[in-house]
């Protein structure tokens, strides 16, 4: 196999020293200014202990030293060399790195780093091939990581030998960092890679019985193509378990936007907020539906990757024409949280509280408390 | 005498690496030899002659040949390869009610007088199987406080189909069964509650648990509305977590009219102390297999046994056994608005005499003794787990449990990394088992414990010690853990074989699912 083996060496520096981050030259400067020492190559190792024998006979594609090189030539690993990064390495460095990885022909992208680096890996490689992330930032909100470094290395290991027989679509997420520091907490959803559908080792996920995401997330997705009625509208927000539903319809419309469905076609793809408004607005008010999914590990429901959903947008759809669904792994994930709606607008917050159903199967909801 | 720890960790289960049968199979080998025709007056031919040209075989019927000393050998070895509620101390198995079995009762269902009845069998020549029928479900009037019953369900599972039937069948009199089209249930009522009304066309709602683990009532007012035919309800739920709320949930639901359907698969902790009828609800199943002491046959045949309302005896599965002076014990089907029929024929008769017999045995007050020493032995066999490094509870700020608790090993998983599969792994090795296949898996590394009134003191004690044995070990003795289990019949097993959704359907309907789409067209 073919893997692509890529370290942020400066993630997670800014976390022990209290900045919350450390995206950005000026703020890496100031995290080792208050003593911040690199760690990423270490959390990266930890992982590689684990797949290294796994690994002995894999080709891997790598960024030189601090990036990849020399975990991997110390480690004795078969590698290539693709990409050499300047000094202080940024943003760029790991997107050139990996794009240079897809080039010689990688099959799976191991990556260690934070919510930044998942962003930057996410934006060249989307959900091509399958990616692992082994957490080593200050942020980790994305669903792309496992739940620990040794995690990670227990799945890099099961891919390599093939027992990772099914996938899954994980949430790239990041906060706004400069907000972050001001204690605006204000994700947002970038993209979506594949990712082992492994629920004892990835974040954001319980282990069960229950079937694959994948499966499940088409169930509810035909539960609720088949209750839609002809001549309403329905905008089906950004989210994977949304995108079921356009997929289901054989339409080709966006992961991370909002599209509008009629009558089973397409009737909008990707809209702003104002577009959404005009279509909405040519249609009585019973006749405009939204359905949205629960985005990040914190139970959003408005305010996460939806911004087109304005408060003037959601005001204009009758609260109980609100669909909200989501496969039940993330429901159980969830389980003792309430539901959140952060639509930047307190007095719509407030109305939007309260209990409502969440479409988790086909003919299977259950109760949540927006809150 | 060696104490119970010390014995179970000697514990080596046998292995025979035994063939299947058809591999033992050697040509001429017969276990009977069947006689032929008596006598030269009538040929071989001239017997088959008398059957249908088209139920005649054509081809030799591929029938393993094997003597019968070597099939005795084949299917004991094939026992000895297994772990049963008669060969352990099954108390693992939580929500199931595992409990001894009197084999006395073995005996009345094995009898002559029960074998050999036909279910076809005209009904005046039938009246001792009725009679016990209708007798049981007389016992059930004390036992449930509801009025009439049918044994007909042939699992719990299949009672609760049988409820969601009696709900269709009950709105379509009503002139409601379109609108009426959603039933509430709760998280941690039996998850059959929430799949089989699906089954019957229903649209399910789920309600969660609140802080103190009862189902949050407020979610349910949110979610209870005029388009709710029936409500589900397990209590004690598999938590183990009696809802001394349940008389406010039936009367929200009795005040839109919606109908009130009480899973009592597990009665095990309620027998003589609270009954369906005080609860109000208007329906009720209870498995015979479980708490009234009917082996569970390995996933059936067994009876989820209906019990109602009089005021639903016209939608009650046909047929009903009924007494009356001059008819004696007869079955009535005239019933117009009925459900119809659940299964074939009249219900799972040894398990029906089986249980019979046992309450019989026991008596109003061997009934609540039941329960009461059910009940004691679970709340002794819980502070003992709870002592255990690495092992809690779910919901610990409701201290108090009935039949079962539903137990966490998150503790010892962030410790260690081991979790309750691996605790699952270890434990055949110790002669006993436990179950680890939790719906819904919210309870972080879960484990259901329900020690039953069988159960002696020193059992409880025995598998607790492997409990905290395995915990050790796990903080311990970490290459013992990843290598279990050593002395059972099966090694660890690479389970990620059946793991592959490319490979498995379960059923036909997710066969097509899988691989004719799931969108049909409108």
């Amino acid at each position: 196999m073919k893997i692509g083996f890529l370290v942020n060496p400066v993630a997670g520096m800014g976390g022990k020293v209290a900045l919350k981050g450390t995206d950005g030259e000026e703020i890496l400067r100031r995290a080792i200014e208050l003593g911040a020492v690199p760690e990423a190559n270490s959390r990266a190792e930890t992982a590689l202990a684990i797949f290294r024998e796994a690994a002995l006979h894999h080709q891997f594609y790598t960024a030189a030293g601090e990036m990849g090189g020399r975990l991997l030539s110390e480690n004795g690993l078969v590698h290539k060399t693709v990409f050499e990064p300047s000094k202080k390495t940024t943003s760029d460095d790991t997107k050139k790195s990996v794009s240079l990885m897809l080039e010689a022909g990688a099959e799976a992208i191991i990556f260690a780093g934070g919510d930044g680096t998942a962003r930057d890996v996410c934006s060249i490689v989307g959900d091509r091939i399958p990616v692992i992330g082994i957490p080593a930032g200050v942020k980790i909100h994305s669903a792309v990581y496992a739940k620990r470094p040794k995690d990670a290395g227990t799945l890099v290991k099961n891919l390599l030998l093939g027992k990772v027989k099914r996938f899954v679509l994980a949430e790239v997420m990041d906060l706004d960092e400069d907000a972050f520091r001001k204690n605006i907490v204000n994700a947002r959803l970038y993209g979506y890679m594949r990712v082992p559908d492994d629920r004892e080792f990835m974040q954001n996920r319980k282990s069960g019985s229950t079937g694959s995401d994948e499966s499940e997330s088409m169930d509810v997705a035909a539960y609720v193509v088949k209750s839609m009625n002809d001549d309403e509208i329905y905008l089906i927000g950004s989210g994977s378990t949304t995108y079921s539903i356009l997929q289901g319809l054989g339409i080709n419309g966006t992961l991370l936007g909002v599209d509008a469905v009629l009558n089973r076609k397409l009737a909008g793809k990707d809209l702003t907020e104002s577009d959404i408004k005009n279509i909405l607005s040519g249609l009585e008010k019973e006749k405009r539906h939204l359905v949205i999914t629960v985005i990040g590990g914190q139970g959003h429901i408005f305010g996460r990757g939806n911004q087109q959903l304005s408060p003037d947008v959601i005001r204009m759809i009758p609260k109980e024409n609100i669909t909200v669904i989501a496969n039940s792994s993330k429901m159980s994930a969830l389980f003792g949280k309430n539901l959140i709606a952060d639509t930047g607008d307190t007095v719509l917050d407030e109305e939007l509280k309260g209990y409502i159903p969440v479409i988790t199967g086909f003919s299977k909801k259950i109760m949540a408390k927006v809150g | 005498m060696m104490d119970g720890l010390s014995r179970m960790k000697k514990f080596h289960q046998a292995r025979w690496n035994e063939p299947i049968i058809y591999q033992l199979s050697e040509p001429g080998q017969r276990g009977v030899l069947v006689p032929g025709p008596c006598c030269d007056c009538v040929s071989k031919e001239e017997v088959l002659g008398t059957l249908p040209a088209h139920m005649v075989r054509k081809d030799k019927a591929n029938l393993p040949e094997i003597a019968q000393l070597q099939l005795v050998r084949h299917y004991n070895h094939l026992s000895q390869g297994n772990i049963g509620v008669d060969g352990n101390i099954d108390i693992g198995q939580g929500t199931c009610t595992m409990k001894y079995s009197p084999k006395v009762n073995e005996r009345l269902a094995g009898s002559p007088k029960l074998l050999h009845m036909h279910p076809l069998q005209p009904a005046k020549t039938a009246q001792g199987v009725l009679e016990i029928i209708h007798k049981t479900g007389e016992l059930f009037k004390s036992i449930s406080g509801l009025d009439v019953f049918s044994v007909q369900p042939g699992g719990g599972s299949h009672g609760v189909l049988a409820l969601a039937s009696i709900v269709r069948a009950y709105w379509r009199d009503k002139g409601e069964e379109e609108k009426r089209d959603e039933v509430i249930t709760t998280l941690f009522s039996h998850p059959a509650d929430a799949a089989v009304p699906i089954v019957k066309g229903y649209k399910v709602i789920i309600i969660q648990p609140d802080s103190e683990g009862y189902p949050d009532i407020e979610a349910f007012k949110a979610a209870l509305s005029d388009r709710t035919a029936a409500i589900f309800f397990t209590n004690p739920e598999d938590t183990g977590i009696f809802n001394v709320r349940i008389k406010e949930f039936t009367k929200l639901a009795h005040e839109k009219g919606v109908l009130c359907c009480y899973d009592q698969a597990n009665a095990n902790g309620l027998l003589g102390i609270t009954r369906t009828a005080e609860a109000d609800f208007d329906m009720s199943f209870f498995n015979l297999h479980k708490t009234f002491s009917a082996p569970h046959g390995c996933g059936g045949p067994a009876t989820g046994m209906v019990a109602a309302k009089k005021e639903l005896r016209p939608y009650m599965p046909v047929p009903m056994v009924e007494y009356s002076p001059e008819k004696g014990y007869y079955l009535d089907f005239d019933l117009p608005k009925s459900c119809g029929k659940i299964k074939s024929f009249w219900g799972v008769i040894p398990v029906v005499l089986k249980s019979y017999s046992w309450i019989m045995s026991l008596g109003a007050d061997g009934l609540r003794e039941v329960s009461r020493v059910a009940i004691l032995n679970n709340n002794y066999c819980m502070k003992k787990i709870l002592a255990i490094k690495g092992a809690s509870m779910s919901f610990p700020h409701h201290p108090s449990r009935i039949e079962q608790v539903r137990y966490s090993w998150e503790k010892l998983k962030q410790d260690t990394g081991f979790g309750t599969a691996d605790v699952q792994r270890c434990i055949p090795d110790f002669g006993t088992h436990y179950w680890s296949s939790h719906e819904p898996f919210v309870i972080p590394e879960p484990f259901t414990i329900e020690p039953s009134e069988s159960y002696s003191k020193t059992d409880i004690d025995d598998y607790c010690a492997v409990l905290a044995e395995i915990s050790r070990m796990c903080y311990e003795e970490p290459e013992a853990v990843k290598n279990a289990p050593q002395n059972s019949t099966v090694h660890r097993i690479d389970d990620d074989y059946f793991d592959d959704p490319a490979k498995y359907s379960i059923t036909w309907r997710s066969y097509n699912r899988k691989y004719k789409g799931y969108f049909e067209p409108k």
